[in-house]
């Protein structure tokens, strides 16, 4: 579980310095496509249940807006 | 869809009744609550395999589910112009399943042969947006037969002073609790379960969601998501059965705490004026020895201003739990047994697509049914299970 945690601690550090390093700043009138709702970052309503059956008939969840528990999905 | 044109008829009823406009040319922002937007989501989920956790790794998975969640969201201004969002949902699903009704082992006629859950939450968030940061609370509720679950959560964010960035830290707390209903056989006075109270086991679920969101240039934003997740108190399921090597029958047992680790990135990019990239990542770890790597890409291509099409393409793939294995292999020998196949190692696939309208002037004229989103996929595991799921969003602004 350690070595996991040092990956998922790395993961997290190197992508962030990734994207920072990256970024240029981008003012309001120009976020036209950022502002898409194609472009949401987020999951849409319609994705909801598909999470959910995913949750529950596999062994993971998490990290992606979802739910953490709650439910029993035991069928 | 004779139940979803009435709910559309309701709801437009219902929007008729919002409050004036809260914006206009001058700025002004009116403090009144209105109706934002409401969304309808109707989904049919239908799967089938031959690995029931129920009858100790074989026999029929075969279940199908109706779920349909209504959420009304809600905003307002405050005197010092911060804006308040409130969001209701209430979802019922309906499920029958060919393992559950195994519990009891009278096919079709057992009381767990079919189930409704109902789940009901409130979500509050303030926004301040001249400084940059929001604040919310949440509070959910989730009831079926045999299991209820209450949520409550906390959230914080805080923009960046150009505001291309964003932190979201939500702590959340699940208290659920499940009745320990025993396979038929396991039961002590010979009783056969039915009309009777069932004592309760205690499971708690502590969460924090971690995520920043950030615009690396015109095209391009990303997220990075990680999640670190306490599960504590009764997380087996009673009525899972597991059979060990000498053929004796057993309840599903598995540790009383669960530690996760999921951490994700998830990045959308406008190619050209037609094509959008939505991809995401998540490596998955927990204490039971799961690992599992989650792909995903979805390509949403627009036909013209109002209509999209978004192809999606999901790979997953997953290590076992070290407590897993099939029918009539565990031996007394062992701490913890479950033969629930979503513990096991495989890999899944999931492929599908979407098509979203947004008309100007509504859909099929109706001015308030301002979206329409129908989406369907097909899963496969590859150890013989596969699913099928269609989703219906109508939006009403």
């Amino acid at each position: 579980m350690k070595t996991h945690l040092n990956k998922y601690v790395l993961f997290v550090a190197g992508s962030l310095l990734l994207t920072l390093a990256a970024c240029t700043t981008v003012k309001e009138y120009q976020k036209n496509k950022l502002n898409d709702a194609e472009m949401s970052l987020g999951n849409r309503k319609a994705e909801k249940t598909e999470l959910n059956f995913q949750s529950y008939r596999e062994g993971s969840s998490g990290a992606n807006g979802g739910k953490n528990g709650g439910g029993c999905g035991c069928n | 869809m004779k139940r979803i044109f009435l709910s559309a008829i309701a709801l437009m009823s219902l929007l008729n009744l919002r409050a004036q406009s809260t914006g206009d040319s001058t700025g002004f922002k009116s403090r009144k609550l209105k109706i934002d937007e409401i969304n309808l989501v109707s989904s049919y989920y239908s799967q089938s395999g031959e690995h029931a956790a129920v009858t100790g790794g074989i026999g029929s998975q075969k279940l199908s589910d109706i779920a349909n969640t209504l959420d009304i969201k809600l905003i307002s201004y405050d005197k010092k112009l911060r804006k308040h969002t409130f969001d209701a949902e209430v979802g019922i699903d309906h499920y029958t399943s060919a393992s559950s009704d195994r519990i009891d082992l009278k096919a079709n006629s057992s009381a767990s042969h079919s189930d409704t859950r109902i789940y009901p939450s409130l979500n509050w968030t303030m926004e301040n947006n001249r400084k940059g940061n929001g604040i919310g609370a949440g509070l959910s509720y989730s009831s079926e037969f045999d299991y209820q679950s209450l949520g409550v959560s906390g959230s914080f964010s805080k923009k960046t002073h150009d505001r291309n960035g964003e932190f979201n830290i939500r702590l959340q707390a699940l208290f659920d609790q499940v009745s320990d209903i025993k396979p038929v056989e396991l039961r002590t006075g010979g009783n056969s379960g039915e009309d009777e109270s069932y004592p309760k086991q205690n499971r708690r679920t502590l969460a924090a969601a971690l995520s920043w969101s950030q615009i690396v240039n015109e095209r391009l934003q990303v997220a990075l998501m990680a999640d670190v997740v306490q599960q504590s108190g009764f997380l087996s399921l009673p009525f899972y059965r597991v059979y060990f090597n000498d053929a004796s029958v057993h309840q599903e047992y598995l540790p009383d705490t669960r530690f996760k680790l999921p951490v994700g990135i998830r990045a959308s990019y406008f190619m050209g004026d037609k094509v959008i990239l939505r991809g995401y990542y998540r490596y998955y770890a927990d204490s039971w020895g799961v690992r599992s790597h989650t792909a995903n890409l979805e390509v949403p291509v627009k036909l013209n201003p109002f209509v999209s099409v978004a192809p999606f393409y999901r790979f997953y793939s997953q290590t076992g739990t070290r407590y897993f294995a099939p029918y009539g292999v565990h031996t007394a020998a062992n701490d913890y047994y479950t033969s629930n196949y979503d513990l096991s190692t495989f890999q899944s696939h999931f492929v599908g697509a979407g098509i979203r309208w947004t008309p100007l002037k509504g859909i099929a004229g109706i001015q308030k049914l301002s979206m329409a989103e129908i989406r369907y996929g097909h899963y496969t595991k590859n150890i013989a299970m596969n699913a099928n799921i269609v989703t219906l969003n109508l939006r009403f602004r």
